[in-house]
């Protein structure tokens, strides 16, 4: 077991599948970043398994030459749990869109977090349905026309690391799908957490959603409508980090200040599961939207503890005889 | 055919030699009437007699008190000769209250013996079982022989050394009556006593105040001055195979054979499921027998329940979920996934009343139809059915046994009655099972995800951690020749042949159909499947014991169905089908074998009655004799 891996690179992550989605799709990045981080994470491919659900984004699994499964709409928090459970020593990841994972697969998106199944999961959030040819999805912003909205949605978008955090997710964070250095340092920590690692990728569909997320990616208008956040450091943005993000102890609400001011800059602890709430509810044109690791806290994994409960009870050998025997019985003889 | 109208039939208590006899235990859900029941068939099966037992409770956990709706009910038929149901008419009823007594006394026969508890028999309660006169008063109970009893008060008498308070006393009620009954048939009651120290070894006063409840109603059948024609019924010990014997429910044995099947198939099992009557049972038991190779999970939904336990098999192990009828349904779409991702799966289906939320705690035997066709797309699937309790045991380990050896979603059919009902089983040598152990892919060499076995167009189980196996798979229709995304027109039709051809081969690895009573050949057979198993065989024994021209088929095979069945089923001039839904299995025998079989449909939430049957087999033979 303790033999060195052999040295593989980008390459060996690659499958010889050719990829499908549209050109210029956010998705292309993020498969690069990914497939050039397995490498660094050192860990055998054969013990790689990527699981999604459908969608645009569910169709990663193809192109990673790892062991995939791509199944069926909003499931693949449940199949990987299972595939998790019965094989723990697996690095188990899930590939999940805003429809996918927070509409018709909500429920479980739900449980894979407050159960701390030890796994990644991997959002590719777009605001959009593409598979399906451009329908508003749960994370739209209201009022978006689409083809089934055609004078705009009227309901409210959730936002998908506010609710992994009020269903107990353990590990919360956000990256941008062409922050290739970014997304790479969120997801090894991710990959590092014991229990349920949710990150949302803010990605761009080129097609059905084009630039929904360009003040936060453009280089330009990005220093004034984004946030790193970084454990133990100020919140600071801005092209000269003139501007920082600060508590009101009144109100218990964030707002917007001069870094150099009078206010307390507030400084981010990603253990602090209240501020995380503030911090992963903030967004343009007010607030700006905070990238990084915006929350994590250590618990007990569901799998390492379900796994204990196995390896207690199978301290003593069963016999199936035993089984059969146990409680009453009688016996009848020949008379 | 017509369901005829159940005859009653003449009453057993007075025959010298009773050989077999019918009680009923009803109460309010709160009384204990499971726990009762349970002691007895313990004590019964001690005792040597062939047993079954048919646990009918409501669906409210407590119902109010004294609600005709809230009786739970405990019936067991036992007796010197091959039992297999839980008897059609009562002999014994023990009604712990008016409601009892309503819901149950059209079921006794005349001369049969009624039990109440007289002090339970309050204007209130009357008037919940919607009662206009005391039925103890007036000429209800005429035509039977009655032990109206004020157990109440015995019972308050009898434990109040134990300094229980007023309400927990009353609670002992269910074993003063058990101690009477056990009294009547001449029970061991050791056993019981046992049963109870254990189950209150930290309430050491409520384990002696109901021990002594037992007793002194044991007392009271021996002491008291009873009515004429009540006394010790003895009834001769049934003629057995010589064994090791235990009683067990169709849940245990099914979970024993899921259990067993992983040790003989050398794999793990992983159990996922969500709760839901009358299914759970089988989670429960699983998750207390970890220190096997069956670990459990209950994941959130029905739909969770079958997706993790498909990972669990692309993982290697074999994933099983369970559920009943609308919870199946949410399944659906997992199942076909399963079937398209070519891994093996087993879904338990413990049928129950349907449509919909239906009849929660009833059986019933619908869900065929969605057994065999319930998905999208063209989806072949085994399916395989128990017959009785002790059944489940067998069937659970070929079902692991199919969908290993397959690499299919197999779905086995179980319903509430056999589920909770409880029998005799001659305990089977575990050594003598014949293993089939799973062979994980390990070469890399070659490996493709597409690799079949020829003989049995299984896939390759390649699983995650082998080294070189690296591979993707999923909903999307795959190339046979690579196992990667294929749109190909040809490569379509290709794989949907390759699915149907690997179910229909199945049949060639599935024993022939036989005949378990009769002839091979003649003017009826009466082809049953599933929990009807009991009262078919019955029947049929009586019919061919009136020199009835009439054989019974059982079939547990119902897809694919054995290949010689169609065969069989044409050396009869007639076919009945007597099933617990509006005739689905009958409709597959018409369609596939085009022949003239004709149904009996029961669908009223408890199981058919030997007579039920009997009858439409008189009549179907009378019909035939007609025709000659």
């Amino acid at each position: 077991m303790n033999k060195p891996l052999p040295k593989l690179t980008l390459k060996d992550f690659a499958s010889d599948q050719e990829v499908r989605w549209c050109p210029g799709c956010g998705d292309y990045a993020i498969l690069k970043t990914i497939q050039k981080l397995m490498p660094e994470l050192n860990r055998p491919r054969e013990n790689q398994v990527f699981v999604s659900g459908i969608g645009c984004s569910s169709r990663f699994p193809y192109y990673m030459n790892t062991f995939g499964f791509h199944s069926i709409h909003g499931r693949a928090p449940a199949i990987a749990t299972g595939v998790k459970l019965a094989n723990p020593e697996l690095d188990v990841w899930v590939i999940t869109g805003d429809g996918d994972g927070f509409s018709i697969g909500g429920n479980h998106m739900l449980h894979a977090l407050r159960r701390n199944v030890d796994m990644q999961i991997l959002l590719f959030n777009n605001e959009i349905y593409g598979l399906t040819k451009g329908q508003y999805s749960p994370t739209s912003q209201r009022g978006t026309r689409s083809p089934s909205t055609p004078q705009g949605s009227v309901d409210m978008p959730l936002s998908p690391c506010g609710v992994a955090l009020g269903a107990g997710g353990t590990f919360i964070a956000r990256s941008i799908d062409t922050e290739a250095k970014h997304l790479s340092a969120v997801v090894t920590r991710g990959h590092a957490h014991e229990g349920t690692a949710f990150v949302e990728i803010l990605q761009n569909c080129p097609i059905y959603n084009d630039g929904v997320f360009e003040q936060v990616k453009d280089k330009k208008q990005a220093p004034d409508f984004r946030v790193e956040l970084e454990h133990g450091q100020p919140v600071v943005f801005g092209r000269d980090k003139e501007k920082a993000v600060s508590l009101d102890r009144q109100t218990l609400q964030l707002k917007v200040v001069d870094s150099d001011g009078a206010d307390d800059v507030l400084v981010h602890d990603e253990t602090n599961k209240t501020l995380a709430q503030l911090l992963a509810a903030m967004q343009g044109p007010d607030f700006p939207v905070a990238v990084g690791v915006i929350y994590r806290e250590d618990k007990p994994s569901f799998i390492e503890d379900s796994n204990a409960q196995l390896i207690a009870a199978r301290v003593e050998e069963a016999s199936l005889e035993e089984l059969l025997h146990s409680g009453h019985t009688w016996t009848v003889t020949e008379d | 055919m017509e369901l005829a109208e159940e005859q009653l039939e003449e009453q057993h208590l007075d025959k010298p030699q009773v050989v077999d006899v019918v009680v009923r235990f009803a109460g309010d859900s709160g009384d204990g009437m499971q726990l009762t029941g349970a002691n007895f068939t313990q004590a019964t099966a001690l005792y040597g007699n062939d047993l079954s037992t048919f646990p009918d409770f409501p669906a409210e956990i407590r119902a109010p008190v004294g609600a005709t709706f809230g009786v739970s009910a405990f019936q067991i038929y036992f007796g010197s000769e091959d039992v297999t149901t839980a008897g059609d008419a009562l002999d014994v009823l023990v009604a712990m209250n008016p409601a009892a007594l309503v819901t149950n006394i059209d079921n006794l026969v005349d001369g049969g013996l009624v039990i109440v508890d007289q002090g339970a028999f309050t204007a209130k309660n009357l008037a919940k079982a919607k009662y206009d006169q005391n039925p103890l008063e007036d000429d209800t109970l005429d035509r039977f022989r009655v032990l109206n009893i004020d157990i109440s008060a015995q019972v308050l008498k009898a434990v109040e050394p134990f300094g229980l308070g007023h309400k927990d006393a009353l609670r002992c009620k269910n074993m003063w009556t058990l101690g009477l009954v056990m009294w009547l048939f001449d029970r061991d009651r050791e056993p019981t006593i046992e049963n109870l120290m254990k189950k209150f070894i930290n309430k050491p006063d409520v384990a002696n105040a109901n021990i002594a409840a037992l007793n002194a109603g044991h007392a009271y059948g021996e002491t008291a001055e009873l009515p004429a024609g009540v006394h010790v019924y003895k009834i001769p010990k049934a003629k057995v195979e010589p064994g090791v014997y235990r009683n067990v429910t169709g849940t245990t044995a099914l979970a024993w054979g899921l259990i067993t099947g992983a040790e003989l198939a050398d794999i793990d099992l992983l159990f996922a499921s969500y709760p839901i009557t009358p299914a759970s049972n089988l989670l429960h038991e699983l998750a207390n027998r970890k220190q096997y190779r069956v670990s459990t999970f209950q994941a959130e939904d029905e739909i969770a329940a079958v997706c993790a336990a498909m990972g669990a098999s692309f993982a290697g192990s074999l994933g099983i979920t369970s559920s009943a009828g609308p919870g199946i349904a949410l399944k659906a779409e997992g199942i076909s996934l399963a079937a398209a991702a070519e891994l093996p799966l087993l879904i338990v289906n413990t049928q129950r009343g349907g449509p919909s939320t239906g009849l929660p705690t009833k059986t019933e035997q619908s869900d065929l139809n969605m057994a065999l066709f319930g998905r999208h797309g063209d989806t072949p699937m085994p399916v395989i059915a128990a017959s009785t309790s002790t059944d489940c045991y067998e069937v659970a380990i070929e079902a692991v046994r199919i969908a290993t050896k397959y690499m299919t979603p197999i779905m086995l059919l179980s319903d509430g009655y056999i589920a909770n009902a409880a029998e005799p089983w001659k305990i089977p040598d575990v050594n003598e099972l014949e293993p089939f152990p799973v062979k994980h892919h390990q070469e890399a060499e070659g490996f493709k995800p597409s690799l079949r076995d020829e003989k049995t167009h299984a896939r390759v189980w390649a699983k995650p951690g082998t080294a070189g196996l690296e591979h993707r798979i999923g909903g999307i229709e795959r190339s046979f020749e690579t196992g990667d995304i294929s749109y190909d027109p040809a490569n379509h039709q290709k794989m949907t042949d390759l699915r149907q051809a690997k179910v229909d081969g199945i049949a060639d690895d599935i024993p022939l159909q036989e005949v378990c009573m009769g002839e091979n050949s003649g003017k009826l057979a009466v082809v049953g499947w599933g929990s009807t198993f009991g009262a078919i065989h019955q029947a049929v024994k009586r019919a061919r014991g009136e020199g009835l021209d009439v054989s019974h088929i059982q079939v547990r095979y119902l897809s694919p169905l054995p290949k010689n069945l169609g065969e069989l089923l044409k050396q009869f001039d007639a076919v009945l089908v007597p099933e617990m839904n509006t005739g689905q299995l009958v409709r597959v025998l018409r369609a596939e074998f085009l022949i003239d079989a004709d149904g009996l449909n029961k669908v009223a939430g408890q199981p058919f009655k030997i007579g039920e049957i009997l009858a439409a087999i008189q009549k179907k033979c009378a019909q035939l004799e007609g025709k000659s």
